[in-house]
């Protein structure tokens, strides 16, 4: 586990909220009703998602267009579309918890601002816009923010990450980790460099 | 004999009534029932079954959330716990820091939280034991006699000789991998399975602490390196947090109830939440009266000796519950320090990045998915903290490396990049960061107890613990410290600190409670005006009522409880069973 001092969910919402903020904004509340989840002792062998997901055909296509620009199919691997952020994303802001309603209403609003600024300065729809016009968009966006750092968008990188690795079986053992796989013995590290390291038997890696 | 689907327990009067079924209640089962007592164990929550419930090789991608803390598994969704800093219907209070003011027990990030105190409960079979660190260190000759040491705290009436055979008795049930190091005051086992090899973080994290004069050893786990007693070996590829469904590390329910079920003599019911201990006319405790949770219904199970084993606070709760004419202040408390000298590990850390890890080749750093490695406290150590003020010490463990990623990536690392360039910054930095963290020893003092509030209860009608809980002086001290070590071993490792050490203790410490290692509400002394037990857990008060988890513990040791409890509660038993045989309890 690593323990770092700014969240995925702060990271993600600063960037939404300071999109949000860099236009004027009419803003559908989010209402999520009572909150139910999946209880405190839900069967851990089935993913069960109980709660309705609550992102808008609009907004999905907005999502995944975002999360496209963040995270590209190239030779590194695929869009984080294609590896289910998209709904990963809905699932987040969906969620019946007071953190993920708190950061669902933020990112709802930043989704919205970024459609408008879209139609604003291109007239058509984030989504449909090529990806020199939306990286222009960003672009704008980070500027504005004068390197202050408040609008990051390669902080979405936390949404595409997971997206890709949960899908690593799909896209390769060896994208990104070799996690679950079953071992006769823990092998120790890699040997391809050049330190050497002062514990017994230890490699060179 | 075997788990009870009803409250219609089956062979009373049991020799036995077990309250709790994790590391002590475990341990109570197996040595009582193998010895040919008549058991029955009660459990507060669920059966649970870790070979049909684990979920072994799900991502976490295959959990709502992706596994993220939810205020109905505070610590992810597959984390093997039933229950945590809340269990519905059953609060506790505790103090907001700031005001003073009263209130319930909710989720909280320890490290940011206005509780005094925290308080992990487990409601499935197995307990605490299901989800537990698996750190398995054994208490050193020092850690007994801490008063006798330093003047500070208070001495056990027991020392490590009377504790060692028990040691080598549990390790041999256990498993645990280690090294022989010969280090003072950090006993060895003889039962050592061998240690996985370090990570590559690992050994440079363990380079540069050695430069700073801490060195590193192999890490001494509750976890399987070779096959052992029937139970397979590590697959070094899942969580431990999880639970094994193929018994690789010790959990209650893997280790210690099947062969206690197969001896015929063990009974085991679940649901039922243990209220408060019954008597005979003379004086004698006779069982215990539970909530049968299926139904709401008060029942009694009747036995000739009582075992609690429901975690210290849930049995001293149960004691403090426990009023008979004779003892209006709660079985036990005769003394008045049932409730008192409540202790929890002392906590921090501290993460940092290292660029000699960066564009590591592809490798795989699952391992048995706790450290590999650890720094443990030694008397040398202590001689250069006494002189900086800091009485008590702590070990160190770290995580880091090419493990899954979680929800937190350290994204300020890749600055404004978006599009294939984070893709190729986020390669580089995958893998490189680590975060070291700390466990220490909290000297017991006159502010930190519970006791029953006089107006709530449960849902269960049971009366419910409030806690009064304050870090002394010499544990604010010693989480400052923790952190200037933390610093010092990033750095001599070629690495950076992530943030700024925290220079204020108070605001380093983890919360109290929050490592879930309570203990010393029922503390045993040599002499009954001194604790609540004696050095084999019985009550002074009521010699057939045996108190067998961390409530015992006189000090708590940077250790941590565990072990220790294990090879307590075998001893309280295996004494137990002498002096029933011998006629010796009344």
């Amino acid at each position: 586990m690593i323990i770092i001092p700014l969240s995925r969910r702060e990271a993600l919402a600063r960037m939404i909220a300071a999109a949000a903020l860099a236009g004027s904004l009419d803003l559908e509340v989010f209402a999520a009703g009572e909150p139910q989840g999946f209880g405190d002792d839900p069967n851990l062998l089935e993913k069960e998602i109980p709660w309705p997901r609550a992102l808008s055909e609009g907004e999905r296509r907005t999502t995944t267009a975002l999360a496209d620009v963040i995270l590209p199919a190239d030779e590194l691997g695929p869009a984080a579309s294609t590896v289910g952020v998209t709904d990963f994303i809905d699932e987040w802001v969906s969620a019946p918890y007071p953190q993920q309603q708190r950061e669902g209403k933020i990112i709802r609003e930043g989704l919205a601002w970024i459609e408008t600024a879209a139609m604003k300065h291109f007239g058509k729809s984030f989504a449909a816009a090529d990806v020199t016009e939306q990286s222009k968009l960003l672009d704008e966006i980070i500027d504005r923010q004068s390197g202050a750092r408040v609008m990051n968008f390669s902080d979405c990188f936390a949404i595409g990450l997971p997206a890709l690795t949960l899908r690593r079986r799909k896209v390769g053992r060896r994208s990104v980790t070799l996690e679950t796989f079953p071992w006769r013995s823990f092998p120790g590290p890699h040997r391809k460099r050049s330190v050497t390291l002062d514990w017994p038997d230890s490699p060179s890696f | 004999m075997a788990l009870l689907q009803t409250s219609k327990t089956r062979a009373e009067p049991y020799d036995a009534i077990v309250v709790g079924s994790g590391a002590a209640g475990g341990i109570a089962a197996y040595v009582l029932a193998k010895a040919g007592a008549k058991v029955l164990m009660l459990e507060a929550g669920r059966n649970y079954d870790p070979a049909k419930e684990t979920p072994m090789f799900q991502s976490n991608a295959d959990a709502p959330l992706r596994n993220a803390g939810t205020p109905q598994k505070p610590r992810g969704y597959f984390d093997a716990t039933i229950g945590g800093w809340v269990v519905k219907g059953e609060p506790y209070l505790v103090q907001n820091r700031k005001s003073g003011e009263w209130m319930e027990g909710a989720v909280a990030d320890r490290m940011n939280t206005v509780q005094n105190f925290m308080w992990w409960r487990a409601r499935m079979l197995g307990g605490r034991t299901n989800h537990w660190g698996r750190v398995s260190l054994r208490m050193g000759p020092l850690d007994f006699k801490p008063r006798s040491t330093d003047g500070l705290g208070f001495d056990w009436p027991i020392s490590y000789e009377d504790v060692a055979p028990y040691y080598d008795k549990v390790e041999q049930i256990v498993g645990i991998f280690g090294s022989k190091e010969n280090l003072e005051n950090n006993p060895d086992s003889d039962y050592f399975l061998p240690p996985p090899k370090p990570r590559a973080y690992e050994l440079l994290l363990a380079r540069g602490a050695k430069k700073m004069g801490w060195p590193a050893i192999p890490a001494r786990m509750a976890i399987l390196t070779k096959p052992f007693n029937g139970r397979s070996q590590c697959l070094y590829a899942t969580s431990c947090a999880r639970g094994c469904s193929v018994r690789a590390n010790f959990q209650s329910t893997t280790v210690l109830l099947p062969p206690a079920l197969d001896t015929g003599n063990l009974d085991i019911l679940p649901n039922a939440m243990a209220s408060r201990v019954t008597f005979d006319g003379r004086g004698r405790a006779d069982g215990i009266i539970y909530i049968d949770k299926t139904t709401g219904e008060e029942k009694r199970a009747n036995g000739k000796a009582v075992i609690l084993a429901a975690s210290a606070c849930e049995t001293a709760r149960i004691l403090l519950n426990t009023r008979p004419a004779n003892f209006p202040n709660g079985l036990g408390n005769s003394s008045g320090h049932l409730g008192r000298w409540l202790t929890d590990s002392t906590g921090s850390d501290l993460s940092g990045q290292i660029p000699a890890l960066e564009n590591m080749p592809l490798h795989n750093e699952d391992g048995v998915s706790t450290m590999h490695l650890y720094i443990p406290w030694t008397p040398d150590r202590q001689k250069i903290a006494s002189k900086l003020g800091v009485p008590r010490g702590f070990y160190m463990e770290w995580s880091g490396g090419r493990e899954m990623p979680g929800l937190n990536p350290p994204l300020e690392f890749v600055g404004d990049a978006y599009g294939s360039k984070l893709k190729r910054e986020a390669r580089r930095y995958f893998g490189s960061f680590v975060n070291i963290l700390a466990r220490g020893e909290m000297i017991p003092n006159e502010q930190s107890y519970c006791e029953i509030d006089p107006e709530r209860k449960d849902r269960w009608g049971i009366p419910i613990l409030r806690f009064h809980f304050q870090r002394g002086e010499a544990e604010l001290k010693q989480a400052a410290y923790m952190q200037q070590a933390f610093a010092e071993i990033i750095e001599a490792s070629g690495g950076r600190v992530i943030g700024e050490p925290i220079r204020d203790g108070a605001k380093a410490i983890t919360a109290g409670g929050s490592v879930n290692h309570e203990m010393g509400v029922t503390r045993m002394s040599s002499r009954a005006e001194d604790g609540v037990t004696n050095s084999y857990g019985q009550l002074w008060d009521c010699p057939n009522v045996v108190v067998a988890d961390g409530g015992v513990f006189v000090s708590s040791p940077f250790k941590t409880p565990t072990l220790t409890i294990m090879a307590l509660a075998w001893r309280a038993c295996e004494h137990l069973l002498d002096v029933s045989k011998k006629g010796e309890l009344g």
